[in-house]
């Protein structure tokens, strides 16, 4: 049987962290009552216009010179076209003719055979990202035959990141969005949280043979997470392959991720292939960006996006505070991952190693395998640790003198976990958990235990 | 004071010295609406917020603190402009007891100056039309229709037929904002223009229309047709009363993206005596098809009496202009069925009963709410933005345009100042000869004359000249430069008063307002 080479693809929408909405000055909340934060031109009332959000635009721009993108100096906005309850002008604002960022790249990394050791770094070309409307959200009902519409999310600011199909398989899809998870966070131009719908990803799938053209794609949707992502991609890869080995076809269709069932389902496409009627959209005038080269002298500052301003003003992206931290600190590349990764680790890392005389390649182990495990056991984000960073440092600051030993260190750990408000030597006095140093003191111990257990004595000694 | 005051020069002096009050004025206007109901310019008369606002007009004018010109002075604006908690309509089913829960940018700033804000006027439904007579209101009468002028020229066709049946139409989309300025309900109205639909009635109502530059005056609030084309325009009796609207709402909006940044300065007009400086260029293309010798003569009359007081009037080329009409069907078609399709019964407006699913409501809800033109404009504008259509469509359209836009440039460039073209085709039509064509077929002969400078988004105004051999009036248009209002206006003026144009007669306005006849001679008020 022929090897079949699996093409994935992404569309990435982030929601962009602002104040207001996209077009209009309604506030941008989670879980906020109903139709609460709808302004006149988000409900779609007739004569409103849209007044494009300057802090909306910053976020793009910072995101397209993260992903190495080519600013377009001059972006265009169009009108989407379709009917949807939850769309209430019945048309999108998108860029769908000239996106604000175009042709960057995203690396990241993988394990091979799940062994942190052994990484290895990829590639994949980021198409475009463009400014858009989110749509409002829509629950049917089907017992009360009725949709309840809420259309606090409508017109909310949106970064479609379209990824090129350079991915191979699920695992490959998840950690790319993964890292631009933790680039937009860093940036903090989308908080790009999965659960409240803040980065939302369809992926796009085919099968080919080595040498044929690209086969037939699917658009798989409904995914609500990074791990269901690689579940949904992988399911879907296998599904075409079979479909085709079987001598069945694929059809261009989308297809929704059941994550109970773990498989992808066609969706109800009523429409079949939609004509967007797409159009310019008149009351936006074409959106113009300026370098310190281009910026004219008399320009209002305030009215004006300076692409180089915004690009002085990057943070440290990912693969940057990795480097730093696996430079400054010893630790190992696989280390600097899993710090990045969780939520607040790092920071909590950097402030022990600031508290203790433990070097950082200890310190390492400390928080990647007992505190994060600890933390993982229970659920909890780092923030939410009842062993703080100081607490932490304190014990390790007694392991460190050899005041205790390690076996000691980890059950004072577990007793700290608590969170009943003892200090580690506190816990140490309490449990009489301190080293001996004295060696007269420890062998009348020890004798005292052989003396105490003549039998065990003599059957070791005899093998 | 008189109900055909100007504003600038009488009316408003006339409030400053007490010698009349807002609420008096409003109180007459109000009568004279009821009075004059049987022209059906209004939609919605909003009589005791007017009242209410003349009386806070009148205790500003009592401290000797009037907010302006315009404090207490009675507007009327046409019903496609949303007015808080008075019904915005668009004279359509769709929106039939809407209630709009903000100002159009205008209209908040001619309240802000204390102006009084008398009602909603009718127009064509969603603005699509040149005859105001397909709303759901029924059609607008032209004033004229019942003026001694065009009484006395008339001749009944039979003894069973009455004045009932011969009533001219007043032109559209802006019918009711034009019937109501020229029945003196009113000071001054605002209407919408997107291929002339300010110019057009203004023309057959004898009165003043103004068609500013695009991006100059906000259309936040304004219920759109083509977005691209769109203005509010500004009827009035006299130039000068134009220029002192447009000044008071002129100026860059935050609200609207699509207004000019630059600072706007509201300016007086100056009372020209010299136009020896001045170039007037007669577009050959205007002499279009249909154009009633009446008209020709006419401008040609007008370009004599430039050329005779000193001006240099030259015959010039607008080559593109008869491709105009069919390149504004398809942007204008494609711009409406974008626009209207917020209207789902979802949010406001009306909603259909059909309950089967969402899809079933909407196009139930879309076929209850439009009537049959704009329908038939959404059908088109949807082929047209077919992705296989695009570019043959939509695109060459915006190309063409483009090349509309350049015709007027390169013209402009050549050294001519304005452009002097006749308004309309003819003096108005008789309202049973006009509904023997459909919509788009009036659309397409009428907009004809005016359709261009939307497309080019440049100036123009309608001024009226002269009344026709049935006693309507017959106006000639003036187009000008990008922003360059004060110009135009300032030729305008010049013109309006040379032309000496008469003051219509009513029975009804004699009765209610014994001063007016004093002025019958002339319409001008220097």
């Amino acid at each position: 049987l022929a090897p079949w080479v699996p093409v994935v693809g992404l569309e990435i929408h982030a929601q962009i962290s602002s104040n207001s909405k996209l077009f209009s000055g309604s506030k941008v909340r989670f879980a906020a009552p109903p139709n609460s934060l709808v302004s006149f031109f988000d409900a779609s009332l007739p004569g409103t216009l849209p007044v494009l959000n300057r802090r909306c635009v910053e976020a793009a721009v910072m995101t397209g010179l993260a992903l190495n993108c080519s600013i377009n100096k001059k972006s265009l906005f169009d009108r989407k076209h379709y009917f949807y309850a939850d769309l209430p002008a019945g048309y999108q604002i998108t860029q769908q003719r000239v996106p604000i960022a175009v042709n960057g790249s995203l690396s990241y990394s993988l394990c091979i055979d799940n062994k942190m050791s052994q990484m290895v770094t990829k590639t994949v070309r980021i198409k475009q990202i463009q400014l858009e409307q989110d749509s409002g959200k829509s629950l049917h009902d089907d017992s009360r035959s009725q949709t309840l519409v809420d259309l606090n999310r409508a017109g909310v600011g949106l970064m479609e990141v379209v990824m090129e199909p350079d991915m191979c398989c699920g695992e490959e899809a998840a950690a790319a969005v993964r890292e631009l998870q933790l680039i937009l966070q860093t940036l903090g131009s989308s908080q790009a949280v999965m659960a409240e719908g803040q980065l939302r990803v369809d992926a796009n799938v085919s099968v080919h043979h080595p040498g044929e053209p690209y086969g037939v794609r699917t658009e798989v949707k409904n995914i609500n997470s990074i791990r269901f992502l690689a579940k949904a991609i992988d399911y879907e890869i296998q599904r075409q392959i079979e479909e085709l080995e079987n001598g069945g076809t694929i059809l261009n269709e989308t297809r929704a991720f059941d994550s109970k069932l773990g498989c992808t389902v066609p969706m109800r496409d009523k429409e079949g292939k939609q004509d967007y009627r797409f159009m310019p959209e008149p009351n936006l005038p074409p959106l113009i960006l300026y370098d310190a080269k281009s910026l004219p002298a008399n320009m209002n500052h305030q009215q004006v996006i300076n692409i180089d301003w915004i690009h002085e003003r990057l943070p440290d992206l990912p693969s940057v505070k990795r480097k730093k931290l696996v430079e400054q600190y010893g630790i190992l590349p696989e280390h600097s991952f899993t710090l990045l990764n969780e939520d607040g680790l790092a920071e909590f890392f950097e402030s022990v190693v600031k508290q203790t005389q433990m070097k950082p390649k200890k310190v390492i182990g400390w928080i990647l395998k007992d505190l994060l495990s600890y933390l993982k056991q229970h659920s909890l984000t780092v923030k939410e640790s009842p062993v703080s960073s100081f607490l932490l440092a304190d014990l390790l600051n007694l392991l460190e003198k050899k005041e205790i030993s390690s076996t000691a260190a980890k059950q004072v750990l577990a007793e700290l976990w608590k969170g009943e408000g003892k200090t580690s030597l506190e816990i140490v006095k309490e449990q009489k958990l301190e080293l001996l140093q004295d060696q007269k003191e420890l062998e009348q111990i020890c004798q005292a235990v052989i003396d105490g257990h003549k039998n065990e004595v003599i059957m070791m000694v005899l093998g | 004071a008189a109900l055909n005051d100007g504003l600038r020069s009488q009316v408003s002096a006339a409030l400053k010295e007490g010698r009349v009050t807002p609420t008096e004025l409003c109180q007459r206007c109000l009568a004279l609406i009821k009075s004059t109901k049987f022209l059906n310019a209004y939609i919605t008369v909003a009589e005791e917020t007017a009242l209410k606002q003349a009386e806070e007009a009148e205790e500003r004018y009592k401290r000797g603190q009037p907010l302006g010109i315009l404090d207490g002075i009675p507007i009327a604006v046409k019903d496609n402009f949303n007015t808080a908690g008075i019904e915005t309509t668009c004279a359509s089913n769709m929106l039939k007891g809407y209630i709009s829960p903000y100002n159009a940018t205008v209209v908040q700033k001619l309240l802000d100056q204390g102006a009084v804000l008398l009602g909603k006027t009718n127009l064509d439904e969603f603005a699509m039309g040149s005859g105001s007579t397909d709303g759901v209101f029924g059609p607008v009468r032209n004033p004229w229709s019942y003026s001694k002028q065009y009484k006395e020229k008339s001749v009944p066709k039979s003894h069973s037929e009455d004045e009932e049946s011969n009533w001219v139409i007043t032109g559209g989309s802006s019918g009711g904002s034009a019937a109501a300025v020229s029945s003196f309900t009113c000071f001054a109205a605002l209407g919408s223009d997107t291929g002339g639909s300010t110019r057009n009635p203004a023309a057959h109502c004898g009165v003043v229309g103004l068609k500013p530059t695009y991006g100059l005056i906000s259309r936040h609030g304004l219920i759109p047709l083509v977005n691209s084309m769109d203005v509010p325009g500004i009827l009035t009796r006299c130039v000068d009363d134009a220029a002192v609207l447009l000044g008071s709402l002129a100026g860059h909006d935050p609200k609207d993206s699509t207004t000019i940044q630059d600072g706007f300065k509201p300016f007086e007009l100056p009372n020209l005596t010299d136009v020896s400086k001045l170039s007037i260029g007669i577009p050959k293309e205007y002499h279009a098809p249909g154009l009633s010798s009446e008209i020709l003569a006419l401008w040609s009359k007008a370009a004599d009496l430039f050329k005779n007081a000193g001006a240099k009037v030259v015959e010039v080329s607008l080559p593109h202009t008869p491709y105009s009409i069919v390149c504004y069907h398809v942007l204008c078609t494609a711009e409406v069925a974008s626009n209207m399709a917020r209207f789902d019964g979802l949010e406001y407006g009306h909603r259909s009963a059909m309950k089967d699913s969402t899809e079933s409501m909407y196009a139930a809800t879309r076929r209850e709410g439009f009537n049959d033109v704009v329908r038939g404009r959404i059908l088109s504008g949807n082929y047209f933005l077919l992705k296989q259509n695009y570019e043959k469509y939509f695109v060459k359209a915006q190309k063409v345009r483009r090349l509309i836009a350049n015709d007027f440039v390169k013209v402009f460039r050549s050294g001519v100042d304005i452009l002097l073209t006749p308004t309309t085709l003819s003096d108005a039509a008789p309202y049973t000869e006009f509904i023997q064509e459909d919509n788009r077929t009036r659309s397409a002969q009428d907009d004809i004359l005016t359709q261009a400078a939307n497309m080019a988004g440049l100036p123009a105004i309608n001024v009226p000249t002269a009344l026709s051999e049935r006693g309507l009036p017959v106006g000639l248009q003036f187009i000008g430069r990008s922003f360059q209002e004060k110009q135009l206006l300032t030729v305008a003026k010049w013109f309006e008063k040379q032309v000496q144009f008469p003051v219509i007669q009513l029975e009804e306005v004699k009765r209610h307002d014994t001063d007016v006849f004093q002025h019958q001679k002339s319409a001008s008020f220097s």
